[in-house]
């Protein structure tokens, strides 16, 4: 059994070159899908890679290292933009997997109810991936592509998220559950908004997810509630179900389509309400 | 830096509480893994393997992870923290371990590390939290015992008073006695880190079992070349059915055993047994199981009552899959029911609930000669000596069991799971063999609440008082019959709940289908019928326009009034007094309730529900006596041998404090030896709400002979006092004082030189064809009030309140009748809202979701004690009835707050959405 820790990104790459390897970050997706299996491949640990974790704003890009936890993103200094982010940051599974998940573990695990996800897709996000070929950069949204599945080669890693700055703008998150932690989404809904100076909604980025394989914003949605005042009875008055059509639930054990349908609406003008008032 | 493929060096330093250690392991093997099997760090709980219990928690440079999603290497040069380490080094934890004692907030204590070392994290952040961040700090450790609300109290204060509660002797009076709220006697190895669970006694080394289970809900099956598997594996020993030396069958119940441990050519559920596989640690954690020589053939499967009838039969002689049913019948229901001014009727269903203790199965063996040594986390050592001695064709004599702590049991560790495969591979090895369930494992091949499908109807005559009543009740009992019979029984007894019901029927089936078995489960069934009764009981209030709680008082049952067996009782129905106790919270949250619907915008509305509940002590109409043995060494040293099994509702503590009580010594003087089949007589299983009623008599009998005989010794009178110093017996009365030099007397036998045992079985009769007779010589009581908030939008539910009064006839210890109430009411609010176990779909603790703590509102005990003629000291059990009112409560303050009538558990906020709709669809 091999397991490496790379103190550099260069050498994690080599490690990684040409040969199948585990990734292990916090190890909070990794070890419950292992179950009770051992492993064979060998294992690269990024925890120890230098420049890996932490944020840095640079010019007008927001960048979260790769191995940046949630509970430091819970407790950063960030601006309002980044309201929903930690919201969801201080959501995701306990105390005892936000000290030791990271973002990008949340994104490269690609579950659909990954709550990092609405947050950061809402603020058009995007992924830098190193490989041996050198860096690119993906939006989110074009990174994950089915459950469990993303744009990664063999070879690459994530090394950073980053955000354009915004800001003017304001978020919020909330998270629908069967009980307070440790729970799987049933639906979560993330929303970056910008008002004009009468107070109504000048620019709105709105991401559902737990209702399709993959989170997924609503540019429909967004376009109808442009010019809104957010106050819930004008939200909800505004906002039809065909607004909601880029959605696929499912039924399964934690609720119907039909109820997560109607749960992410109800959660999308609550989050504009939330996100207008700064958060309360 | 070289980066050619070299294997990692072996092992991984860093700091263990301190002290430096190099632990040779898989640098990815998982650190609770490390930290348990070659840190000596027993401390470190398993309870999952998947970050969904907490109970592995440890802090890495004062951070709480995981340690089941940790990697040993992760933490090479770290430092780590575990419970018994920070309690033994950093005094504001060991403050933190007063006040969990002081507070009593380990019951089974298997949480415990989990929640001490998240919590210790908090306070070295900050010393004094405030509630939610208590809660947000906890939020990842499970505890399945408590209710949480102990917990939250006991972090809140750890600067509180350094001493456990005090036991300081008032003038002359025992104040470590009946009515004492002490500490729990066994509770400091459970906050210091060196409690010994299921998983924590075998000895390194031993070899291990691992069980190859069916992959299918119905399948017929051929093993391989057993032996070839073994030589290639390098495996010590593979079982089957062939080798199982005795009758390849067990259960709980006289004539329906009927599992095997390993399934012979057929399997009747996903998860049941068919071969283990026994060898070194590493040797059977390595292993390719898909290469396991086994095919499969599926059948058709039944998972629910009414596919049942369409498949084969599960057994042979149980024609159309009905393992048995019960019956009865009181008054003339069918002609009663049409002279009711109001008739409301309806049908009800509830899932299969996991027990979900966070400790999984386990058990070590070994074979002494021509003996055996079983070590188990278990609710019923001699229940599963006898069940061992019939596998393995031995007398019960050749075998001893020996209780472990047990990490929660709620019922299902009254049934044999690991121990006959550790058992079975010690005698046939004569190696010492351990034997641990995986979480997947211990959800799908343990016992169940029996999912229930209910209909009922209830006539009452205009002025609200009960007349008639018709229950039928169809109960999923899964492939074996387990503690079916007994859900089967109970459940027509008590389905009328503590109410007056002159005209009754009630019938029950239980029906095998292919899932797990279903078994006991807190409340044998009767949870399940008081979720059909008690929303009933709301809609004829409402019909009649009478309020819900006085309705209830009008009909509950009093001394004189006949129950639905037609026992009378004379003393000890407590059931109006538990109603008495709620009214005036009732008219104030009624009211409050009110207030806030008129006042708010409606998109949150308030509601209140109340529920009754009543649980027969012990046995149903059969003998299940409990023996206590106690002794008087030659040194003084007075002897407790106490069987009965403490899964963390106390036992070891009450059955103590009874007989001290009934010696009259103080607790502090008594040393506790057991459970221990070669050295405790039996006790019984620790189910049924009997412990406390049962043993709890026979300890105050053997407390009191033995008590008779010192003062006859003494030549005293009744009410002298006694004081043991050193080998002297002091004995006081106002005659003077007589001192006994034990060391003079003739010992009773080699062990003491006073001995006394005694037995209490309590009084019932036999239940005749219609059901009538006397199967309880006691019922304990209850009433408990939900106060909720629905979310009219998102159908969620959030608890604002329980408060729940229980006639315990006396609390033994107040504040374990608070941790009881507690922990069943947790339990109630996860069969209400949200927990369902579906074969096959929801194996893991995040897919089966228990209550967390933020989850369990605070909640008020009111404790009743109107005493009881058969009780030790008038005491009554509880264990069950907790849990009976809480989740009707719960679905009638739903129906309050938001018209929603939710039928099937539980009430998501799909249903509880759903249910809001039907009924604004309906008006
Ligand atoms: C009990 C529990 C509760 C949870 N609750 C939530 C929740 O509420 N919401 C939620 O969204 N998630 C939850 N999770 C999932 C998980 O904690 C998060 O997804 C977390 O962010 C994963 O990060 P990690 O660092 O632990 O990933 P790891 O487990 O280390 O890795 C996850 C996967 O991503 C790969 N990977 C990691 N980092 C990189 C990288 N930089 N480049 C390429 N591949 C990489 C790994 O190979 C692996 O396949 C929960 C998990 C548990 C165990
Ligand atoms: S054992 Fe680690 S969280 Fe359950
Ligand atoms: S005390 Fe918490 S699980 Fe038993």
């Amino acid at each position: 059994m091999q397991f490496h820790r790379p103190e550099t990104l260069e050498s994690a790459l080599v490690l990684m070159a040409d040969r199948p390897v585990r990734i292990l970050a916090g190890g909070t997706d990794f070890f419950p899908a292992l179950g009770g299996k051992t492993l064979c491949e060998p294992v690269i640990d990024l925890s120890r890679v230098d420049g890996l974790s932490g944020i840095m704003k640079q010019d007008d890009l927001w960048r979260f290292g790769a191995t940046t936890t949630w509970a430091h993103i819970a407790k950063a200094d960030l601006p309002a933009m980044f309201d929903g982010l930690r919201q969801a940051a201080r959501e995701v599974g306990s105390i005892q997997i936000q000290n030791a998940g990271t973002v990008a573990g949340n994104l490269c695990n690609a579950s659909p109810a990954a709550d990092g996800v609405p947050p950061l897709l809402s603020l058009d996000a995007q992924v830098e991936i190193s490989g041996g070929a050198g860096v690119r950069v993906l939006p989110l949204s074009k990174f994950i592509t089915g459950v469990r599945k993303t744009e990664l080669r063999p070879g690459e890693l994530v090394t950073a998220i980053l955000v354009p700055d915004r800001p003017k703008t304001c978020s919020a998150f909330l998270k629908l559950g069967a009980r307070r932690y440790l729970v799987i989404s049933i639906a979560m809904v993330a929303v970056a908004l910008e008002l004009d100076a009468a107070g109504t909604i000048s620019g709105l980025g709105i991401a559902v997810g737990a209702c399709s394989a993959v989170a997924t914003r609503l540019p429909g949605a967004e376009a109808r509630l442009i010019g809104v005042t957010p106050d819930p009875v004008t939200l909800k008055a505004r906002l039809g179900e065909e607004d909601l059509e880029g959605l696929a639930p499912i039924d399964d054990v934690r609720a119907r389509a039909s109820y997560r349908r109607n749960a992410a609406r109800e959660l999308i003008c609550r989050a504009i309400v939330k996100a207008a008032r700064g958060g309360a | 830096m070289a980066l050619v493929d070299v294997e990692a060096p072996a092992g991984v330093s860093f700091l263990l509480n301190g002290k430096p250690v190099h632990l040779d392991a898989s640098p990815a093997a998982r650190l609770s893994l490390a930290l348990r099997e070659r840190g000596e760090a027993k401390d470190v709980k398993v309870g999952c393997d998947a970050g969904d219990c907490g109970a592995c928690t440890v802090l890495v440079d004062g951070l709480p992870v995981c340690s089941c999603t940790t990697a040993l290497g992760q933490v090479d040069g770290a430092h780590v923290e575990t419970q018994a380490g920070l309690v033994a080094n950093d005094p504001q934890a060991r403050a933190l371990a007063d006040a969990f004692q002081r507070h009593q907030a380990a019951q089974c204590g298997i949480c415990t590390p989990g929640m001490m070392v998240s919590a210790v994290a908090l306070l070295r952040e900050n010393s004094a939290p405030q509630e939610a961040e208590v809660l947000d700090a906890l939020g990842g450790v499970l505890c399945r015992c408590t209710g949480y609300r102990k917990i939250i109290d006991a972090v809140m204060d750890v600067n509180g008073k350094a001493e456990p509660v005090p036991v300081e002797a008032r003038a002359g009076e025992i104040t470590s006695g009946v009515g004492a709220a002490i500490a729990r006697i066994d509770g400091w190895p459970k906050v210091s880190g060196s409690e010994r669970f299921g998983d924590d006694v075998a000895p390194a080394g031993s070899l291990v079992v691992k069980v190859i289970r069916s992959p299918h809900h119905h399948a017929a099956f051929e093993l391989g070349d057993l032996g070839a598997y073994r030589r290639v594996s390098g495996l010590d020993l593979v079982m089957s059915a062939a080798d199982v030396p005795g009758q390849n069958r067990f259960g709980v119940i006289p004539g329906f055993e009927d599992q095997p441990m390993f399934a012979e050519g057929e399997t009747r559920f996903k998860g049941e047994a068919v071969a283990a596989v026994v060898g070194q640690a590493d040797v059977v954690a390595a292993l390719d199981l898909s290469a396991f020589p086994v095919t499969w053939t599926p059948l058709p499967h039944a998972l629910v009552p009414n596919e049942a009838a369409k498949v084969a039969n599960l057994h042979e002689t149980r024609a159309n899959n009905v393992m048995c049913r019960g019956f009865v019948r009181h008054g003339d229901p069918e002609a009663a029911m049409p002279a009711a001014s109001v008739v409301v009727e309806g049908t009800f269903s509830t899932g299969f609930i996991e027990h979900g203790y966070i400790e999984p199965e386990a058990a070590y063996a070994e074979r002494r000669g021509e003996r055996l040594e079983v070590h188990c986390c278990t609710q019923a050592p001699y229940m599963n000596r006898a069940g061992l001695a019939g596998l393995l064709g031995l007398s019960e004599r050749a075998i001893r069991v020996v209780p472990t702590a047990v990490g929660g049991g709620f019922g299902s560790k009254l049934d044999l799971t690991a121990q006959p495969y550790a058992a079975l591979a010690a005698w046939l090895t004569g190696r010492p063999v351990r034997i641990t369930y995986s979480r997947g494992e211990s959800i799908a091949s343990s016992t169940k609440r029996h999912p229930s499908e209910i209909s009922m109807k209830i006539g009452a005559t205009a002025d609200g008082t009960i007349l008639a009543v018709e229950f039928d009740g169809t109960f999923n009992t899964g492939a074996y019959a387990s503690w079916g019979p007994t859900v089967a029984n109970r459940v027509p007894i008590h389905a009328s709940g503590p109410y007056r019901t002159p005209n009754y029927v009630a019938r029950s089936a239980g029906i095998h289908t292919n899932t797990a078995p279903a078994g006991a489960f807190r409340g044998f069934g009767v949870p399940q019928s008081a979720l059909a009764q008690e929303p009933l009981y709301d809609e004829i209030a409402r019909a009649l326009g009478i309020d819900r709680l006085e309705f209830r008082r009008r009909n509950a049952l009093q001394n004189g009034d006949p129950t639905v067996t037609g026992q009378v009782f004379t003393q000890g129905m407590g059931i109006i007094d538990c109603f008495d106790a709620l009214e005036p919270h009732w008219k104030r949250v009624v009211a409050e309730a009110e207030a806030f619907n008129a006042s708010a915008d409606g998109q949150v509305r308030r509601g209140v529900g109340v529920a009754g509940g009543w649980y027969g002590c012990g046995n149903t109409s059969m003998s299940n006596p409990s023996t206590i043995r106690a002794g008087i060494t030659k040194e003084g040293k007075v002897v407790l041998h106490q069987g009965a099994t403490d899964i963390g509702q106390g036992s070891n503590t009450v059955i103590t404090q009874i007989f001290a009580t009934a010696l009259g010594l103080p607790v502090e003087a008594i040393t506790l030896v057991g459970p221990d089949t070669d050295v405790t007589p039996d006790a019984g299983k620790t189910s049924a709400s009997r412990q406390t009623f049962i043993t709890g008599n026979a300890a105050r009998l053997c407390g009191e002979a033995l008590r008779a005989r010192i003062l006859r010794l003494g030549n005293v009178s009744d009410g002298a006092v006694l004081k043991i110093i050193g080998a002297t017996i002091i004995a006081h009365d106002a005659a003077g004082e007589r001192v006994i030099d034990i060391a003079s007397l003739e010992p009773d036998n080699g062990s003491y030189v006073l001995e006394t045992i005694e037995s209490y079985d309590p009084p019932t009769s036999p239940l005749d064809e219609n059901g009538q007779g006397e199967p309880y010589a006691v019922f304990g009581t209850t009433a408990q009030m939900a106060e909720v908030e629905v979310d009219m939008a998102l159908g969620t539910v959030k608890l604002l309140r329980i408060i729940a009064a229980h006639d315990v006839g006396k609390a033994i210890n107040p504040l374990l009748v608070e941790g009881q109430v507690h922990g069943g009411v947790a339990q109630g609010i996860g069969l209400a809202l949200m927990e369902e176990f579906l074969p096959g779909r929801t194996e893991n603790l995040h897919d089966y979701l228990i209550p967390t703590i933020g989850d369990v509102p605070p909640i008020d005990v009111l404790i009743l004690e109107t005493g009881d003629a058969h009780g030790p000291y008038g005491a009554k059990g509880l264990g069950e009835h907790c849990l009976i009112p809480t989740a009707p409560a719960i679905i009638n303050a739903i129906t309050d707050a938001s018209g929603a009538k939710v039928r099937h558990m539980p009430a998501t906020p799909d249903k509880v959405l759903q249910a809001i709709r039907e009924c604004s669809a309906a008006h």
